[in-house]
């Protein structure tokens, strides 16, 4: 399960995942910026970007539903904030474009992220120039997510095989010992990382 | 609070943009200089783990429950540069990996979460420590308050952001994001305190030293301190004086106010204008008790958790090993 959210690469032979990262990172960037830029209530543009992206979702051979689903799951966050701006005079109408315009752009972004590897995301931040010091925790974090979040739903397993008492003090308090007890391990396993990155000839 | 994508505008999407380019910068800048080398992969890890420990529910009340933001904890535990760096790396692989901030408001995103927030979170925390005097008691009394205050500031600096985009009015942002986060920042201070007592009952050394906060220099805490306030200059203060007064925001609440009073969207830096009277005055009393309940939730939670034996709170170096962990 968490494996399936962790990593959105949907792989799949299609001209759409042969693209270079780059181009396809341009692309997607464009897409939001223009999105964003447009004025609320070009209807026709907002039309167009969505049909561009609806082909290339079409050419890039991944289920419909899937790529319904993800983005179904993203809404709510869209929601939280545009109904923000329901509580202003007028708000109807920036609601409506505000929801509209967000789709479009987590569109964009759920396409990128599910035809493109994270390593070749970060291989494009790489030829940008992003400092190495930030590519490196990136890629560190992507290697290391899914190994704490296991991690994570199994200590917290345990725990609560363990205790029964359902008080809410003791639940927080058990919450906190887990986090705590995962920030230890993430230093120690930090320091075999070093030691580990030093013996295959890293350098600062 | 992350922001989506269409929620930020051209300019604003750039100023942020700009700023949290240059305090990343800093940050970088900082770490490469004063963090040591054996320490660099914590910042990856402990980006991955503030993103873990994310997901460790905290029940409130009927079935709801929170969650850890991280900000004052990376902050604590790594100092307030490589927080930067880790914060930074969780927003960037959320925007990327699982399109959750948007991509035009990334720059916005981490500006509130990855810098304002922990800094603002460890500048609190700092002066409360110095303040209390050393010991655990004194570190856990500034966590605690370190934690609510970078959250009201973060959700501050954020309302602001959706407010200079004209998409949602300052006089509706405010309230809502500074009100709901009072509250917020109780949990997250309690959380950030349970976490950071836990940590130091086990390793004591991670808490004690905090490596690299030392070794800040004048030079990153006075770049640190001019972006902040930049930030809160751009995106706080044109609203700060146009506070609503008390009856035009229950009319506006009411629906009374004649709507053609003003422009929809983006009335709130002029119109809005007015001596703040009884509205500036019952936000200044939210504002002031909201404080006075997180300083009095810091201190109980720092008496009670202090371990009667240890004052300083300088325990025997790295009790017991921890049970084995998989290999890397």
């Amino acid at each position: 399960m968490h494996r399936h959210l962790l990593s959105p690469y949907q792989h799949r032979s299609s001209p759409v995942h042969a693209l270079p990262a780059g181009g396809k990172v341009a692309a997607a960037v464009a897409a939001v910026g223009a999105v964003v830029l447009l004025s609320r209530g070009a209807w026709a543009a907002y039309a167009g970007i969505g049909a561009a992206l609806a082909v290339a979702a079409a050419l890039s051979r991944i289920p419909p539903l899937l790529l319904l689903r993800k983005l179904v799951l993203l809404e709510p966050f869209v929601l939280g904030v545009a109904a923000l701006s329901l509580l202003q005079p007028g708000g109807a109408a920036v609601f409506a474009a505000m929801l509209v315009k967000s789709t479009l752009c987590l569109f964009a972004m759920v396409l990128l992220s599910s035809t493109t590897r994270f390593t070749d995301l970060l291989a494009v931040l790489w030829w940008l120039r992003v400092p190495t010091l930030l590519v490196t925790s990136l890629a560190l974090m992507y290697r290391y997510l899914s190994l704490l979040v296991d991690e994570t739903v199994r200590m917290h397993r345990a725990r609560r095989s363990r205790t029964f008492s359902g008080g809410r003090v003791f639940a927080w308090r058990a919450s906190a010992t887990v986090a705590a007890q995962l920030f230890v391990r993430s230093s120690e396993r930090a320091e075999r990382i070093y030691d580990a990155m030093c013996a295959r000839g890293w350098r600062t | 609070m992350h922001i989506p994508d269409g929620f930020v505008d051209g300019k604003t999407a750039v100023a942020t943009a700009a700023l949290a380019a240059v305090g990343l910068g800093v940050a970088l800048r900082s770490v490469r200089r004063a963090f040591p080398p054996r320490r660099v992969p914590l910042i990856g890890l402990a980006a991955a783990f503030v993103f873990a420990a994310q997901m460790l529910n905290f029940p409130v009340a009927g079935g709801t429950s929170g969650h850890l933001i991280g900000g004052v904890l990376a902050a604590v535990l790594l100092g307030p540069s490589a927080a930067v760096v880790a914060l930074s790396s969780v927003l960037i692989l959320q925007c990327l990996l699982f399109a959750d901030g948007g991509l035009t408001a990334l720059g916005a995103n981490v500006f509130t979460l990855a810098l304002v927030a922990p800094l603002v979170g460890y500048g609190v925390y700092a002066l409360g420590r110095r303040a209390a005097g050393g010991g655990l008691r004194a570190r856990l009394l500034a966590t605690g308050f370190a934690a609510w205050c970078s959250t009201v500031a973060a959700a501050v600096v954020c309302a602001g952001e959706l407010a200079a985009s004209g998409t949602v009015a300052w006089r509706v942002a405010l309230p809502a994001m500074a009100g709901v986060h009072m509250v917020v920042g109780l949990g997250e201070a309690a959380i950030t305190t349970l976490v950071v007592v836990a940590v130091a009952g086990v390793r004591p050394e991670l808490v004690e030293e905090a490596p690299g906060a030392r070794a800040a220099r004048y030079g990153s805490v006075a770049a640190y301190g001019l972006l902040v306030s930049l930030g809160l200059a751009l995106f706080v203060a044109p609203f700060a004086s146009g506070l609503p007064d008390g009856l035009e925001a229950l009319a506006g609440a009411l629906g009374l106010e004649s709507r053609a009073a003003r422009a929809p969207a983006l009335a709130a830096p002029l119109s809005g204008y007015s001596v703040p009277g009884a509205g500036g005055a019952s936000a200044a009393l939210a504002g002031a008790i909201g404080t006075v309940v997180a300083f009095g939730l810091a201190w109980v939670l720092a008496r009670l958790l202090t371990p009667r034996g240890a004052p300083a709170g300088r325990g025997a170096p790295h009790q017991g090993a921890p049970d084995a962990p998989a290999s890397p």
